[in-house]
């Protein structure tokens, strides 16, 4: 039913502007996949290149073997979700979902029918003959999706569908849209900048920073194994202690900070002397026991956020550097009080060694 | 109402509405109020105004109808040139929508911004010139040794040249292009708040071209087609100045039957009674209009 969507070299000029810059992937069949990345890091261009609105200025789309060149997106076997949902307020509930079908010859009783089909599918058996302004946003939100399914795409592609929603209705809606995607078997392929978003519901994540592809992969290999300082810094918290590489051998690198050298997994491109990060997730920080050798550091604390699972602390070091510790409310002890110094350790195995690149404005 | 006095306080917004009050009253309801007074009632000489033969009638209005003879197929000349007029403000008014969709679509979405703008500049342009100037330029155009024959006989589109301005053929297109405006702004503005995305959600659904102005576009723009149709049908049909400079007497237009009835004829009742049956005709197609596309009144207002 799906099938593969390949891209291969893709880049996108707008005059001066390199939108995308040589993307090359494979979306396999059947499968959830996000481009997540900040605004104008070139996500919704792909997307328009998938579409068909667009053709990209090199490079080729192909969607099960065939290139996509020259095919407009009235003649793609992909489906468009928009952003603003872009249903058709002068027509039907039902009218709406079977548009698709309207454009190819069905007769009106089958159109209705599978319209119904349609509608207990994404369950609102009821709303056939209301009016798109009558539906809540989430309702409207189900009914784009099953208008766009109406056409037995073999791709879905989906731009942030879920942005204008709030955070309850967006969170159930998540889960929703990755049931309908399991039940149907069709490819999603996902726009987002929201990495909530794209880790919940994807197989695979590609994030994306000024039109390169910087990583592909399962959102927990992103999370742990970060490839660049931007995917590092994009993603979720992390705390970055540059320097150059003191010591590399088996898989670990040292790197030389004003705390000393801390010790990390070695990522790849890493050499000897060569200016490097090393990246350590806030909630992989925990106070230091008089066992702890190496990768120790102190810092005074600022000030702490109590979250209720959890507690931000903030620190400062004494080369002035900000410093995140996450503590979870485990029972295991109150935070420190503000003014305070406390001393914290990690793991080398929870931290991770790249060479020094651009990170992701916060 | 209330609202006039909050912002201006209580004299001032006294004042503005006695003001507003007596320009409608003055200006407008008396006006029409003797007119419609003067349709009722006979014809008569000075002396006899006031008298005994002074009395309420439908004369004026049943003299249009009067002679009509629907087997025969004949009809009386005031009758004939009433409904000439609303025959040619109907193809007046579908020339005019037929010419303009195009335009305003491409305006309201497919042109630049930058073009946009020179592009209503060189629409409006023309109509910054007097009316009657305009009109006849197109008196010059279309005549017989004009510009237009000799450019059609010199591309050898013709073979000897047209009259033109003999029949109804030069009041049909001085009044489609005096009031093609009032068709393309209303389209235009209509068309301008379609979201573009609609249009690309129909084609990404694999809809060609003609259906999606057929499903989504058109079926958007319905009140600016509405009021474009209603303004440009109301004022072909009571128009007077392209009749009178590009018609020919074969032509005349109802606005000229009025005219002559009031000042030629010196007959202001069937004037009057005359001039209430255009704007009757005017009403019924306001109503049709709104029936048709339907619109209420207040879109139209917008």
């Amino acid at each position: 039913m799906s099938q593969d969507v390949e891209l291969d070299g893709v880049t996108m000029r707008f005059g001066a502007v390199t939108a995308v810059r040589d993307v090359s992937l494979v979306v396999k069949a059947g499968e959830f996949f996000s481009f997540l990345g900040p605004s104008g890091c070139g996500k919704t261009t792909i997307l328009r290149i998938l579409s068909g609105f667009t053709e990209p200025s090199a490079g080729a789309v192909r969607i099960g073997g065939r290139d996509m060149a020259g095919i407009g997106p009235n003649g793609r076997p992909t489906a468009l979700i928009f952003q603003n949902l872009a249903l058709f307020p002068l027509m039907s509930v039902w009218e709406n979902i079977a548009f698709g079908l309207e454009v190819r010859g069905v007769g009106k009783a089958e159109r209705r029918k599978r319209a119904e089909a349609l509608l207990d599918l994404i369950a609102l058996p009821d709303a056939a003959d209301k009016r798109i302004d009558e539906l809540s946003g989430g309702m409207k939100q189900r009914v784009a999706i099953a208008r766009a399914l109406a056409v037995e795409p073999q791709v879905m592609l989906l731009d942030e569908p879920l942005s204008a929603l709030d955070l309850k209705l967006r969170q159930h809606m998540r889960a929703e849209l990755r049931a309908i995607q399991k039940k149907t078997g069709v490819t999603f392929i996902y726009i987002t900048h929201d990495q909530g978003e794209a880790f919940t519901m994807s197989d695979r994540v590609a994030v994306m920073s000024r039109g390169v592809l910087e990583q592909v992969g399962p959102p927990k290999a992103i999370y742990d194994d970060p490839a660049t300082p931007f995917v590092a810094t994009f993603v979720g918290e992390n705390n970055a202690f540059t320097g150059p590489v003191a010591l590399l051998a088996d898989g670990v690198a040292a790197v030389e900070t004003p705390f000393g050298p801390l010790r990390g997994r070695a990522g790849p491109g890493l050499a000897s002397g060569a200016a490097a990060v090393l990246f350590v997730r806030p909630e992989r920080l925990r106070e230091a026991t008089p066992g702890d050798g190496a990768n120790r550091l102190a810092g005074r604390v600022t000030h702490v956020d109590f979250e209720g699972n959890f507690a931000n602390v903030f620190l400062k070091g004494p080369d002035g550097s900000a410093i995140l510790v996450q503590l979870a409310n485990d029972g295991s002890g109150e935070p420190p009080p503000e003014g305070a110094t406390m001393d914290i350790a990690f793991d080398p195995a929870n931290a991770v060694v790249l060479p020094d690149g651009p990170r992701a404005r916060s | 109402m209330s609202e006039v006095f909050r912002r201006y306080g209580a004299p001032l917004g006294l004042m503005i509405l006695l003001l507003t009050g007596i320009w409608v009253v003055a200006m407008v309801v008396l006006p029409y109020f003797v007119m419609v007074e003067y349709s009722f009632h006979p014809n008569l000489p000075g002396p006899e105004i006031g008298g005994p033969k002074d009395i309420y009638t439908l004369d004026n209005y049943a003299s249009l109808f009067r002679g009509i003879d629907i087997l025969a197929w004949d009809f009386p000349d005031d009758f004939r040139v009433f409904l000439r007029t609303i025959w040619g403000s109907a193809v007046v008014t579908a020339v005019c929508l037929v010419v303009c969709y195009p335009v305003a679509f491409y305006l309201a979405k497919v042109a630049t911004p930058d073009r946009v703008g020179f592009l209503l500049l060189l629409l409006v342009v023309p109509f910054w010139i007097n009316e009657i100037l305009r009109t006849f330029s197109w008196y010059i155009i279309l005549a017989f040794n004009g510009p237009l024959n000799a450019v059609l006989l010199a591309l050898g589109l013709l073979d000897k040249p047209v009259r033109w301005l003999s029949g109804s053929g030069g009041v049909l297109i001085g009044m489609t292009y005096a009031f093609l405006l009032f068709m393309m702004f209303p389209l235009y503005n209509a068309l301008q708040t379609l979201d573009r995305n609609q249009i690309e959600a129909a084609r990404d659904l694999g809809a060609p071209g003609w259906r999606i102005h057929w499903r989504i576009v058109i079926p958007h723009a319905k009140p600016g087609i509405a009021v474009g149709c209603i303004m440009v049908f109301v004022l072909a049909a009571s128009s007077y100045v392209v009749p009178a400079l590009l018609g020919s007497p074969g032509t005349r237009w109802f606005t000229e039957t009025i005219y002559q009835w009031f000042f030629e004829g010196q007959n202001w009742p069937r004037g009057s009674a005359y001039a209430f049956v255009l704007l009757g005709l005017c009403v019924a197609f306001i109503l049709a209009m709104m029936r048709i596309f339907r619109v209420g009144l207040t879109d139209i207002a917008k």
